[in-house]
């Protein structure tokens, strides 16, 4: 293990953004979220969660996708502009990092999005651990260990210190790159120490021994039938906040906008709580708020699973459950649906 | 570098036919004056016009058309007040084939068949249908009920009147919703249209057109003895994607885009009722 004083780490983020996009948790305009770094960039390392989840840094909120050009009857495609950029996405927490596995199987298996496949070809995540998980936090219940987060790169901050732990090829490139800012680190209990504490935080956690159980496949029909999801949706204002938020929500639009020369075809996030979401000119499928609330959590905790070997669509992170303007969330509909009978 | 599967090719629209006061056909190439590529009976297509929008649409011409694809559409949304409006020569883009088609090769063969359709829901049979009556040796008898609000409603009627019902072992029976001046053939609904013609229940049927008429005909058929492992049925819901990924057209835990638009009913009635 290597280790670097926290006085010192803006000239190693000069350094890794010479040669890479580096994304950091940076303070803007009254929150924090993962954003572009430069030398201005207010960073906090401290905050717990970035209000947004991280996975804009491969599945962007906007994502050009084709240019067009339309003469006459005609039509021509411009060849489109693939992310080449070497990216960097520093001070990852485990949830999050755990949520680019479950966006690699909603985007990269059958027909890859090929924007997401590159994105994250040409990334090295650096991941860190959560000193201070708080009560919203239930990623103990999806089998995520806060204090050991796998990145490229694992991380820890105790005492002043930013401890640094390859894992993988891109982890090593990266650390051969800033050996040069990092002393030796011989003595690992500093960092076995904190992720002692932080496994105790989380044992005494309210949501951390959530029981997911009853979200089984073979459960589909009896879960979807279940007359608690009336009750459980009332209050939902379908304002989408919880999509947004969500490191694992996937849902997108197709939409042109027309430019001055042309038409940019772009995709870009979606939610599955807005009305119009599926409607179309003969219909719509899920015409009450009832239905789109049931379809967000049925695929979270159910098709999600039934299509991909069992595992859920959520980490765990508990944005939801902090920025829900009505205090709706996965944790309330896992306890509700998963009581007995 | 792999293709990314939202990024459409060029097609040319090169005939374009008036079928009703609101379903047009179109014929559409490929740049190259090929057929754009290839597609099992049942699969569906993304067409767009760059700043109009891009819709899914069933390809209606048989595979073994090898000239060109066509595309059954009718007038009711954005993109189709547009393509209603185009003249031969427009350029447009296209998408696919998306799907899995229908079980020609597998459950369908040595079969007879009975294809039910209301309205515009010929479309995607018309592509089966013409592929059977290419590989005529595969299937056995062949039963077509096929009904509209009126005579001037009836997709494809010149192909229908003229080809399908001088084909051997095909009967081809046409109903239209009211009385017309200018129809002598059969009136009423296609549902209770399909109790009087005297179908054979060990038959495999195929069913597409407006929910509605599917929910009677489904509940006649299964009166008949037809047994829902004997029924497919195709559905359409909102797409934006067709791979799978934008969340729209999921039915429980399966996408109309990749899992279906083909399910047999025995299937879809282990799927919530959420289409």
């Amino acid at each position: 293990m290597m280790k670097i004083s926290l006085k010192n780490l803006p000239e190693l983020y000069s350094f890794i953004a010479k040669k890479n996009d580096l994304y950091l948790p940076i303070f803007k305009a009254g929150q924090v979220d993962f954003a572009k770094w430069d030398k201005d960039a207010i960073v906090d390392l401290n905050k717990l969660k970035t209000t947004k989840s991280a996975k804009d840094v491969f599945f962007p909120q906007s994502q050009d996708l084709v240019r067009f050009e339309v003469d006459g009857k005609k039509i021509s495609i411009d060849e489109p502009i693939m992310p080449t950029n070497k990216q960097v996405i520093f001070g990852v927490k485990a949830c999050d990092n755990r949520s680019f596995e479950l966006l690699d199987m909603a985007f990269v298996e059958d027909y890859p999005d090929t924007f997401y496949e590159m994105r994250r070809a040409n990334t090295t995540i650096v991941t860190l651990a959560c000193a201070k998980p708080d009560e919203a936090c239930f990623c103990k219940a999806y089998g995520i260990d806060a204090a050991d987060p796998k990145g490229d790169v694992s991380t820890w901050i105790v005492d002043g210190y930013l401890h640094w732990m390859p894992n993988t090829d891109k982890g090593i490139e990266l650390t051969t790159e800033v050996k040069d800012f990092f002393e030796l680190d011989m003595d690992n209990s500093a960092v076995e120490n904190q992720q002692s504490e932080i496994r105790a935080i989380i044992d005494r956690l309210p949501y951390s021994n959530i029981d997911l159980s009853k979200f089984t496949p073979d459960k589909l029909l009896e879960l979807f039938n279940s007359p608690k999801w009336k009750a459980l949706s009332e209050a939902c204002l379908g304002c989408g906040t919880c999509t947004f938020v969500c490191p694992t929500c996937q849902c997108y639009d197709v939409k042109d906008f027309k430019t001055k020369t042309g038409v940019q075809r772009f995709k870009c996030w979606d939610s599955c709580m807005f009305a119009d979401f599926t409607k179309c000119a003969h219909g719509n499928t899920r015409p009450s708020q009832m239905q789109r609330y049931r379809q967000r959590f049925m695929h979270k905790l159910v098709y999600f699973p039934s299509n991909h070997d069992g595992v859920y669509s959520c980490v765990g992170c508990g944005r939801c459950v902090q920025k829900c303007p009505q205090m709706l969330n996965i944790v309330k509909v896992i306890k509700t649906l998963g009581e007995d009978k | 570098m792999r293709k990314e599967p939202l990024i459409p090719g060029i097609g040319v629209v090169t005939d374009i036919r008036r079928d009703t006061p609101d379903v047009k056909t179109f014929r559409v190439v490929g740049l190259d004056g090929k057929k754009p590529f290839e597609h099992i009976p049942g699969q569906c297509a993304f067409l767009s016009m760059p700043g109009i929008g891009e819709a899914l649409f069933s390809i209606t011409s048989s595979p073994t058309n090898t000239e060109y694809m066509e595309f059954s559409i009718k007038k009711c949304g954005c993109v189709t007040e547009w393509l209603h409006q185009i003249e031969v020569g427009q350029q447009i883009t296209i998408r696919g084939p998306y799907g899995n088609g229908f079980p020609v090769e597998t459950d369908f063969k040595g079969k007879d068949l009975v294809f039910i359709a209301g309205g515009i829901g010929l479309a995607p049979l018309r592509s089966i249908i013409n592929y059977v009556r290419d590989k005529r040796e595969n299937y056995g008898k062949v039963t077509i009920i096929y009904g509209s609000r009126s005579d001037d409603d009836l997709v494809d009627y010149e192909e229908i009147k003229n080809e399908w019902v001088n084909e051997p072992d095909f009967s081809v029976y046409l109903t239209i919703d009211r009385e017309t001046p200018t129809w002598d053939g059969h009136v009423g609904f296609v549902p209770n249209y399909v109790k009087e013609v005297g179908l054979d229940n060990t038959a495999t049927a195929v069913l597409c057109g407006p929910p509605i008429m599917i929910k009677f005909t489904l509940a006649n058929l299964q009166e008949l003895g037809f047994k829902t492992n004997q029924i497919f049925t195709t559905l359409e819901l909102k797409m934006k994607c067709a791979i799978g990924k934008c969340g729209r057209c999921n039915v429980g835990d399966k996408y109309v885009c990749k899992d279906g638009p083909v399910f047999r009913c025995d299937q879809l009635n282990e799927l919530p009722n959420e289409y």
